[in-house]
């Protein structure tokens, strides 16, 4: 026996208790892995097995060859990039400007404010995707107030297209982008634009080598959100697209209600998620994951 | 106009200088609030097309809500889908707040490297793309003939909230001393005790609210209700979702408008139990 473990005779047994303790309340956390594991680990692990069966039932990589030489399933990769992308970046373009101006207020202000973010964020989707139908249509609100003023003599289509499933897409993403953003920028000190200014930076210089950079982490975070949810977004594009406007999850929707094909909706399934995996690791490495959890 | 001159920012900006970041950002309030608030007026037109203002006013919409109890279009009936969805949404409260709490718990006091290991798993139904889940669960659902179960529902809308749950508790318990728990035992009170009467009753408005939201979720979910609800079971959301495809039916406008008044109301009651929480600290 060592002079050491004689001092503390105990060392060793405390430690047993204290980790046998751990695990009791890990223990705890059991039901909810069980549940996960249940309910999607294993189903799209299965989907994944799916992805690899051909017609014949034998282990294929049919379903991905049919994938990348069908001009259908290219179109829908694009456009689903496409929108994710112009979604993201009008998000940023409005999202940002706003978020400053909130974490430039007082708090009680600010949270004045963050309540008219957080109405549209809890308001059901369906039903912010309905009331842009009803004011972008072609006898719409928009429309009708625009022939009323003059602005244009025929009404315009704004909707069941590109144009009608963007709006609704950045209105719903928005506050996405804007609360980890604003939360970021709360943080920032704002002794060191006092200090910029104090050491004779022009506000704008001052916002751009100092406000703006501390901003990026929490505008990544955002960025990749939006990026992430638009990738997978189903209903407003439905809804709003009009049949036009068709992005994967859709396609993997339409491939099982209406062709049973569960192999073809499996591997496009499989393609979104390791997109999503991807973007999500490299986020996870830029930005602390609490602030992507953060809603 | 000498208001125009005060100071608004650290680096001496003028408010003159920033009025148009001011009128910009509450333009986009404005368009972030009320395009959703103009189902309101909508919901009460007597007209079958959708104008606006509307030129009349009725209630011929809600009554077509509460009580067209016929199938008609082909659609579910809306009230059995609105039942549908309020015992789910409440089902899914009983099923996720408490696991969502345990898991939590669990987490925070196990301190583990097990834990951090396994957070995308924790994470996990927030990440992975939901149409995903989703037909993953109708898969999973068809062999054990849960399509169109309440069972089901409840499972499927439990899984999408359970990581909210966790994340507010999780987050509530992060700022709570535990100790307090080990002077409670070591006064010779048992674990479960020390629990509950120390611990639980300092994270209740957190776990009342983490409850709200886990209605909230279920009863707003569309994409795993419209692989899993079916028959009888259909879901307000679901109805309303193939609804909307095919047509423009003001009855829409008059759920949106109850839709409204209730995230609304359940927000404002979140955001008050956070204020009654924050004021205690």
């Amino acid at each position: 026996m060592t002079i050491a473990e004689m001092e503390k005779p105990n060392e060793r047994g405390l430690q047993q208790v204290a980790a046998n303790e751990r695990l009791t309340f890990f223990g705890l956390t059991l039901p909810y892995l069980l549940m996960v594991t249940a309910l999607i680990v294993i189903p799209v692990g299965w989907l994944f097995y799916l992805s690899f069966i051909g017609r014949d039932g034998s282990l294929s990589f049919e379903n991905y060859e049919r994938m990348m030489k069908s001009k259908a399933y290219i179109r829908i990769f694009l456009t689903t990039f496409k929108i994710s992308i112009l979604t993201t970046i009008i998000c940023a373009a409005i999202g940002y400007p706003l978020a400053y101006f909130m974490s430039q207020l007082s708090r009680k202000w600010a949270n004045i404010c963050m309540i008219g973010v957080l109405i549209p964020f809890w308001t059901s989707l369906l039903v912010r995707t309905y009331a842009w139908l009803v004011l972008l249509q072609k006898k719409g609100l928009l429309n009708n107030m625009a022939i009323e003023m003059g602005l244009i003599s025929e009404p315009i289509k704004i909707v069941h297209n590109t144009t009608g499933t963007l709006i609704g897409m950045v209105h719903i993403m928005l506050p996405f982008l804007i609360l980890p953003l604003y939360a970021n920028m709360r943080a920032i000190d704002k002794d060191t634009l006092k200090a910029a200014s104090s050491l004779g930076a022009t506000p704008t210089r001052a916002f751009w080598t100092v406000f703006f950079p501390l901003s990026l982490p929490g505008l990544l975070a955002g960025l990749l959100i939006v990026f992430v949810l638009c990738l997978g977004f189903y209903v407003t594009p439905a809804i709003l697209g009009g049949g036009r406007v068709i992005m994967a999850a859709m396609k993997i929707s339409s491939n099982i209600e209406l062709y049973f094909s569960w192999g073809a909706a499996s591997a496009l399934g499989v393609v979104l998620l390791v997109v999503t995996g991807i973007i999500l690791f490299i986020a996870s490495k830029l930005v602390s994951m609490d602030q992507l959890g953060n809603r | 106009m000498s208001f125009l001159n005060k100071n608004v920012s650290e680096t001496q900006i003028r408010l003159k200088d920033r009025l148009w970041l001011y009128i910009f950002s509450y333009l986009i309030l404005f368009l972030l609030i009320v395009p959703s608030l103009v189902v309101i007026p909508m919901s009460f037109s007597a007209s079958q097309y959708l104008e606006f203002p509307p030129k009349e006013w009725s209630l011929r919409w809600y009554e077509n809500y509460f009580f067209a109890w016929k199938v008609e279009n082909g659609f579910n009936d809306w009230m059995q889908a609105t039942w549908t969805s309020l015992k789910v949404a409440i089902l899914t409260i009983f099923v996720a707040t408490p696991i969502g709490t345990m898991a939590a718990y669990g987490l925070v006091n196990s301190n583990s490297r097990l834990g951090k290991i396994l957070f995308p798993i924790f994470i996990s139904p927030m990440m992975v793309p939901i149409i995903l889940v989703a037909i993953g669960l109708f898969y999973f659902f068809v062999q054990f003939k849960l399509v169109g179960s309440i069972f089901g529902l409840v499972l499927g809308h439990s899984l999408v909230a359970m990581p909210l749950v966790l994340i507010i508790v999780f987050s509530a318990l992060k700022n709570y001393d535990m100790n307090q728990e080990k002077v409670a035992r070591s006064l010779g009170a048992t674990r479960f005790r020390a629990f509950r009467e120390i611990t639980l009753p300092q994270i209740k408005f957190s776990i009342i609210s983490a409850s709200l939201i886990a209605f909230l979720t279920s009863f707003d979910e569309i994409i795993i209700s419209l692989f899993v609800a079916g028959g009888d079971n259909s879901t307000i959301t679901r109805s309303m979702f193939l609804a909307l495809r095919d047509q423009i039916d003001p009855t829409i406008a008059a759920i949106s408008t109850i839709l409204i008044v209730i995230s609304s109301g359940l927000l404002i009651i979140i955001q008050l139990i956070g204020n009654k929480e924050n004021k205690k600290d």
